[in-house]
């Protein structure tokens, strides 16, 4: 059975270093590929009624648009020869990779390093740290 | 463009009022115009009738009967469920593909904005003014028996609700009136019914969500800034800026700030208090001794035993809402695979809102000695004295969390008020609009009001709501009965099973 990297991908630059920086390793050692988008969410956040209201329409929304950012490179990837599948999740991007890495026994996690807004790169910056201390697999950090 | 033309429509006319108005004197005009419009209708819903000498407002014996019917009918599920609710909210049953929906937690959490509020802050002071230490005893009471009927409408809410194309839901009592009666033959009645409950749920969201809000924050307020002092509408036309930022401007950050600050604000009240209780524990005992001795042979009550009850009672109602319905439209949002959750979860509304909260702001009151019959010192007052007389300065935070709350809970009567609008007049964006105007409008007649009127109306329009929604819940418990066998079965059956 070949190896599964995962990759934290939610469009910007730097997840796409991340994204190539992993197609490079896999294609040398014949790993399929595992892209995950994580949309930030909490269960225990507090909303308005009219928040709520639209929540569902809002988070069928956010998905389609998550989707449309990533099944792109997974077509491209794909044509290039190599395995890979991708998933959309809300919920905590750092306990969500550890927990999908785990799931699917994959061999590391590669992630990008900065954001492309400085609320993106606080959100990621946190995740790395995260990840450096959580990760049950070995993280690679790609510039 | 229209948005500005109906900003100016509003702001005008509002200012051309207080630059009339210059000193004193407008509060009282305001006072005197709306006071005739709104008298025989407060006097119609609180019919009373006479028990052992004191007057019985028919109402809060319709709302105790019906929570007593709920609790005996579904077999006390308020206990026997409760195990059940805590798992559910915290996310037990939670299927992860789920993730980022609305949670039950979340539902919870709006709900309770919604209800927790002054009416655990000035409503408390209001019972114990007029029933005495024993009102509390009824309050509980009161509090325990309404989880019953959160219980019932909240499902009724979920099942009957209408999904629309774009992902929006909407329900709430007058969906579950009109659907669910059209089901067993009767739609001319579930249509009538559903247009009652919605003219009420409009009034009781201008009342008691909005200006007796508005009013309670006011005399916080001016009690501790002098510069506010006889000047309700300056206050007044300050707030309604505020909502009018959030519900017409779409400005969500300021909603998401106070929904944040007001669970803050709550764990610091109740902190306070549970803090209040512990440096006089040795009152405690004494305390529960008042509360069960006032509950039932009160001194210097006026009605005695039935004053006391009576005030509890309504109090309880009016601060946690059970079998008014208001709850339903919040819950109804929620995205659940089975109705019965939300009933389990809004269970909890009740018991948090009045048998925890309400008793805390109550035992503050007694173990301090701050009630004194006849004093005049009720409502915001009385609660504000209590919390001083251990913690100088408390006004000050008393004044701030009244604001919030009284924010917060405009916010979601103005959303069920509007939901009640739309169902009458159709959806769509002018509608929508002119309720939204009206809204901000009475914020300002609210605070410039005296105390009196703008209770009895909240009261009045509130109970009203609960006239057509407790004939419905009656006609479709059966129908609540066997959704919650069904549920129950999957239990058992291991279809519905814990994902944790």
């Amino acid at each position: 059975m070949s190896e599964t990297y995962i990759v934290g991908f939610d469009g910007t630059p730097q997840a796409r270093r991340a994204v190539d920086h992993a197609a490079t390793l896999a294609r040398s050692s014949g790993a399929s590929l595992h892209l995950v988008f994580v949309l930030e969410w909490s269960p225990y956040s507090f909303h308005t009624p009219e928040e709520l209201a639209e929540r569902h329409g809002r988070r069928e929304q956010e998905l389609d648009r998550a989707h449309a950012v990533v099944q792109p490179v997974v077509d491209e990837l794909t044509s290039g020869g190599l395995t890979v599948t991708s998933e959309v999740r809300h919920g905590n991007a750092g306990d969500l990779l550890c927990k999908i890495a785990s799931d699917q026994n994959a061999s590391q996690i590669i992630i990008g390093r900065t954001g492309d807004s400085a609320l993106a790169q606080r959100l990621l910056g946190g995740l790395v740290i995260t990840l450096a201390q959580a990760a049950p697999v070995p993280l690679t950090v790609v510039p | 463009m229209l948005k500005r033309f109906l900003w100016g429509a509003v702001l005008l006319p509002l200012l051309s009022i207080a630059a009339q108005a210059q000193e004193a004197g407008i509060d009282q005009a305001i006072s005197d115009a709306i006071a005739p419009i709104i008298n025989p209708f407060v006097s119609a819903v609180f019919y009373s009738v006479p028990v052992f000498g004191t007057q019985f407002p028919l109402i809060v014996g319709w709302l105790v009967i019906a929570a007593v019917v709920f609790t005996v009918y579904f077999g006390f599920i308020q206990f026997r469920g409760f195990k059940h609710s805590i798992e559910l909210v915290r996310g037990d049953y939670l299927d992860p593909n789920d993730a980022g929906e609305v949670t039950p937690f979340q539902a919870l959490a709006t709900a309770l904005s919604g209800t927790v509020g002054l009416g655990n802050i000035a409503g408390v002071g209001v019972a114990v003014y007029l029933g005495g230490p024993g009102a509390t005893f009824w309050m509980i009471l009161a509090g325990l028996l309404g989880m019953a009927s959160k219980f019932t409408e909240c499902i009724l809410g979920v099942h009957y609700r209408n999904e629309y194309e774009n992902g929006t839901v909407s329900g709430g009592p007058m969906y579950y009136l009109s659907k669910g009666l059209s089901e067993s033959g009767k739609a001319a009645l579930g249509k009538f019914l559903a247009i009652f409950f919605s003219i009420c749920c409009i009034g009781g969201a201008l009342g008691g969500g909005n200006m007796f809000q508005a009013n309670q924050s006011f005399a916080q307020i001016s009690s501790i800034i002098p510069f506010f002092e006889g000047k309700g509408w300056l206050f007044g036309l300050i707030m309604a800026a505020i909502v009018a930022i959030v519900i017409i401007g779409g400005i969500k950050s300021i909603a998401r700030v106070t929904e944040k600050v007001v669970p803050g604000m709550a764990i610091l009240y109740v902190g306070a208090a549970l803090i209040i209780i512990l440096l006089n524990i040795g009152s405690v005992p004494a305390a529960f001794g008042a509360i069960f001795a006032g509950a039932f042979a009160p001194t210097a009550v006026a009605g005695g035993a039935i004053g006391a009850l009576i005030q509890g009672f309504k109090r309880a109602a009016f601060s946690n809402e059970a079998g008014i319905g208001s709850a339903s439209i919040a819950h109804s949002a929620v995205v659940t695979k089975h109705p019965v959750t939300e009933g389990y979860v809004a269970l909890l509304e009740p018991f948090i809102d009045t048998v925890v909260i309400c008793t805390m702001t109550s035992l503050v009151i007694i173990i301090t000695g701050s009630w004194v019959p006849d004093s005049g010192v009720t409502g915001i007052a009385l609660t504000s004295k209590a919390f001083e007389a251990n913690f100088a300065g408390f006004g000050y935070l008393l004044a701030i969390a009244a604001v919030l709350f009284a924010f917060s809970t405009m916010i979601s009567w103005s959303y069920y008020g509007l939901k009640a609008w739309t169902y009458m007049f159709g959806e769509g964006q002018a509608k929508e609009i002119v309720f939204k105007i009206i809204f901000c409008v009475f914020v300002v007649i609210g605070s410039s009001m005296s105390l009196g009127p703008v209770i009895d109306f909240s009261d009045a329009m509130i109970f009203a709501m609960a006239i057509a929604n407790i004939i419905g819940l009656y006609m479709l418990m059966p129908k609540v009965k066997a959704l919650l066998a069904d549920y129950h079965e999957k239990l058992a059956s291991g279809i519905i099973k814990k994902m944790v």
